[in-house]
């Protein structure tokens, strides 16, 4: 596509890497296609294609962003889809963290949403400040209602819906520790424990240690990791994306001075997907860059990384499994069959929903921020989970699983929980 | 670039009556269906020839029939021209709109109708996607056979403005060969109904008239098509040749010899190539040319025609002859394919060439191509539906170089020359959009194109649909 920037622009390495990503795009349309907000809604600015378009404008003409522009980049899940059906190679993921940086910079939401975002950006990433908020949601609920009638207040209406009954209690497997390898060690990770999953599904971790060190690899809850930064970086609170990023960094290069680590094994698509990008998000900072390509090379989702470890094949289960593959596992990481070869290996006769490629609407904190979009995503999702008759439901990302459970009473797991059950480990309560 | 191509004057009363048109046209569509602001309609400047470009007057997008009803009645009154828009991925410019326009995008209007394998027919709203009818009936067995490489996104009623083809086109024909009827607005907001879920209607076949009139007779928003039970099997098979020359004489001996396998799919180098760094669906790299030729039938009946179209190949030297082994190698065969000219926005910029010509002439107009182009010091990559003769050189240039932009578009407008010199046409389903609107007098004399003009003007007597469209700028009748 002809772009018009001055060399003065493209002296900004943020812009001359946006310049190039528009240069490969054709305008050929194929993006509009699976995007599931302009399936949904049928207008071409909330398409690829015309966000990309929308985004060229607002660079070229150095233009801060305005409330047309914001409204339609909003409304992208970040899902990827795009990405994996663009013939051109375009790299939307980049140009729309670029843009979403331009406006959080540039552009001056209203009070509700300043308030939302803010309480959003410091509460979610902490599974500290996250439980007790959860906890005061659950006092609060009966008024969800009331603040969605105020339109400053409808955010936090919409998170007290969101936000579960109950709670488990504080998981073990979330504490800094070394989980040793059972029978000869094979192997050394390090576990991202990560933010919202543990507090609303410890089982998933607890799961994942339970599998990999009975198979011979040893397990590391490193001291001083945390939350990613995907759900800050994908608001375009750059900077706290970016020191999260580097926390990590160093809390995982520390543990592979140690002792070695043959992978950074992660749980959640969606955090996997950042992670293996934080070479990318510090390649300007001298300090990190290098250290930040070695951490995006070690990280691996853990089917990618069960993958590897060859598990043997066990007896049909007569259980089928409707697996649904988050966007962050099949367009942002590119993680296709793994997860339903390893099910099926571990004796699960597996099914696949229609319209596998659309989003369920969760989209880390699309669900609070969209709740319109999202609900119909959700409905959509569902209806085709629940045409596969399968008696569970397994995908690879907390979002995923919350969403979805709101929506039907078919059970969903993560597929680790699947997999430890079938090599050895307890049965998932949800079933 | 400086453009060569000229988009009509705009009508000073309506860009002077803006404010007033947008005004009333939010009364006549619900809340999400207007586009007024500048933000808001810089992305419905252009389609998927994108080098040309021009603002709208306004966007809408309606939910119904009434509503593009609505729409077209009032600017019939009020003179203003209108531009209609499926999934704008026209490669010919056909949804570019004009500074006075309003475009009408069909993109809400996606929804199936009705399905009746009993009769095999899809009623579809106009902005159904292509593969979306045969996604629609592939588990009943059967499917929708226009398949244009833009199938996953391009809408049925656009394929029914350009009478779209495809790879699959040799044998189950083009679009107008696939339709069984319309129900379309016209100029004024009268809404009528074409064809049926019968094989012909009686009276004039106006059905035919309005397959491939570029939204210039006006507007459908529902179609009628055929559905095809699927073969028994299928299989595309590569075959590898040293020249584009050898394979190009291959095909039109295949087809000489009365054999009409399902699809002809030509690449040369360049094309391979890309395609083969995208799909990585296996395609030789070592030859210079290659056809997927794709037999469909029972085993038997596959296993016979592949015979005699090897024994063909063998007397061009075929270098390579590769059977697809699996359900996923066929599909990654025709994912590579079809996203061919996607995929060349990997190494550069390009503009998409549609001539067709008799396949005696096929060797002939490849190796000219390929003189032409690099006379102008540019690349070409070719990649095309050989079976019927339509070409799609893709020429290479950077959209940057204002230069390089002229010099493509230029080797372009010769290409085409010579296919209309070698006794075919300028475009084979692309159509002519403003593209190849000035080259019609190379196809056409001024009496064809008057009686062509009659008939549009017969349905639209003020020229307000599409109207910088398929006609040259001059010799137009006074409206």
């Amino acid at each position: 596509m002809q772009t018009n920037f001055s060399p003065e622009q493209l002296a900004d390495p943020h812009v001359a890497e946006s310049e190039k990503i528009l240069r490969k795009c054709v305008h050929c349309g194929f993006c509009t296609a699976t995007c599931p907000t302009y399936v949904l809604l049928g207008d071409e600015l909330d398409s690829p294609r015309g966000r990309i378009y929308l985004i060229k404008d607002m660079l070229e003409n150095g233009r801060s962003a305005d409330k047309e522009t914001v409204t339609h980049i909003d409304r992208c899940l970040s899902c990827l889809s795009c990405v994996s059906t663009c013939p051109s190679g375009v790299d939307y993921m980049h140009l729309v963290d670029h843009a979403r940086i331009h406006i959080e910079k540039t552009f001056r939401r209203s009070f509700g949403e300043r308030l939302a975002r803010s309480v959003i950006a410091a509460t979610l990433p902490s599974p500290k400040r996250f439980r007790l908020a959860l906890r005061a949601a659950g006092l609060a609920r009966p008024l969800s209602g009331l603040l969605k009638r105020v339109p400053w207040l409808k955010t936090f209406g919409v998170m007290l819906d969101l936000a579960p009954a109950t709670l488990p209690s504080a998981s073990h497997a979330a504490r800094p520790a070394v989980h040793a390898a059972k029978g000869i060690r094979r192997g050394r990770v390090a576990l991202l424990t990560g933010c919202a999953q543990p507090v609303l599904r410890p089982e998933i971790n607890e799961a994942t240690i339970r599998l990999l060190t009975r198979h011979g690899i040893e397990v590391v809850v490193a001291e001083g990791e945390g939350c990613c930064g995907a759900l800050v970086h994908h608001m375009g609170r750059e900077e706290q994306a970016l020191d999260s990023a580097r926390r990590n960094v160093d809390a995982w290069l520390k543990t592979a001075e140690e002792d070695g680590l043959d992978a950074i094994v992660i749980t959640a698509s969606g955090c996997g997907t950042t992670i293996k990008d934080y070479g990318h998000m510090l390649r300007l900072d001298p300090a990190y860059a290098e250290k930040a390509a070695k951490v995006s090379s070690l990280a691996k989702d853990v089917t990618e990384y069960l993958a590897i470890l060859e598990l043997p094949e066990q007896e049909a289960r007569g259980l089928t499994v409707a697996y649904h593959s988050a966007c962050s596992m099949q367009h942002g990481q590119k993680i296709v069959s793994a997860p339903k070869q390893l099910l099926r290996r571990a004796g699960f006769a597996v099914r696949e929903p229609a319209e596998g490629h659309l989003c369920c609407g969760s989209a880390g904190t699309y669900n609070i921020l969209q709740p319109e979009i999202s609900a119909k995503l959700k409905v959509r999702k569902v209806k085709n989970l629940e045409a596969t008759k399968a008696s569970v439901i397994a995908t690879g990302n907390i979002g995923c699983i919350t969403q979805i459970a709101t929506g039907t009473g078919v059970p969903i797991v993560h597929t680790v929980e699947l997999l430890d059950w079938a090599y050895g480990g307890e049965k998932p309560a949800e079933l | 670039m400086p453009e060569t191509i000229g988009f009509l004057k705009p009508r000073q009363a309506v860009l002077d009556r803006r404010g007033e048109i947008i005004a009333d046209l939010a009364d006549l569509l619900p809340d999400g269906c207007l586009i007024s602001d500048e933000r808001g309609l810089k992305p419905f400047e252009t389609d998927a020839f994108l080098a040309y470009r021009r603002m709208p007057l306004a966007v809408v997008l309606p939910e119904s029939t009434e509503q593009v009803a609505a729409v077209l009645r009032y600017c019939s009154r009020y003179g203003i021209p209108v531009v209609p828009r499926g999934a704008g991925t026209s490669l010919s410019g056909g949804a570019i709109p004009q500074e006075d326009a309003i475009v009408v995008g069909l993109s809400k209007m996606s929804r199936i109708l009705d399905i009746d394998l009993f009769n095999r027919t899809a009623t579809v709203q106009a902005g159904v996607t292509n593969l979306n009818i045969s996604e629609a009936v592939s588990a009943d067995g059967f499917f929708y056979a226009p398949d244009p490489s833009s199938q996953l996104a391009c809408t049925i009623g656009g394929n029914i403005g350009m009478n779209s083809g495809g790879a699959h086109c040799l044998k189950y024909g083009v679009t107008t060969n696939n339709l069984l009827g319309v129900r379309m607005v016209l100029f004024d907001g009268t809404v009528i109904e074409l064809g049926g879920k019968a094989i012909d209607a009686p009276g004039y076949d106006l059905l035919g008239l309005v397959c491939g009139s570029e939204g210039q007779l006006g507007i459908v928003t529902e179609a009628i098509v055929r559905l095809i039970a699927k073969p028994e099997g299928a299989r595309p098979v590569l075959f590898g040749f040293a020249s584009s020359e050898a394979a190009g004489s291959c095909v039109a001996d295949i087809i000489g010899a009365g054999i009409i396998p399902v699809a002809i799919e030509f690449m040369d180098r360049p094309a391979i190539e890309i395609c083969e760094a995208f799909a990585h669906a296996g395609y030789p790299l070592d030859v210079e040319a290659l056809l997927i030729v794709e037999v469909e039938g029972s085993e038997v009946e596959m296993e016979a025609m592949l015979r005699s179209i090897i024994e063909i190949a063998r007397r061009h030297d075929v270098m390579t002859i590769r059977e697809s082994q699996s359900a996923m190698e066929a599909a990654l065969i025709w994912k590579g394919r079809k996203s061919a000219f996607g995929a060349t926005g990997r190494i550069a910029d390009y503009i998409c060439m549609d001539g067709t010509v008799p396949l005696s002439q096929l060797s002939h107009v490849l190796s000219r191509t390929g003189e032409i182009v690099a006379g102008y010091g540019l690349r070409v990559a070719n990649v095309f539906h050989a079976g019927d003769g339509n070409m799609h050189p893709l020429i290479l240039y950077d959209i940057n170089d204002p230069e390089d932009a002229a010099r493509a578009e230029a080797a372009g407008n010769d290409i085409l020359k010579l296919c209309v010199e070698a006794g075919g046409c300028l475009t084979g389903e692309h159509g002519v959009g403003i593209e190849k609107r000035e080259l019609m007098r190379h196809q056409y004399s001024q009496a064809d194109l008057d009686q062509q003009m009659a008939v549009r003007a017969a349905f639209d007597p003020q020229w307000l649909l599409n109207p910088s469209k398929v006609f040259p700028l001059e010799g137009r009748p006074a409206a």
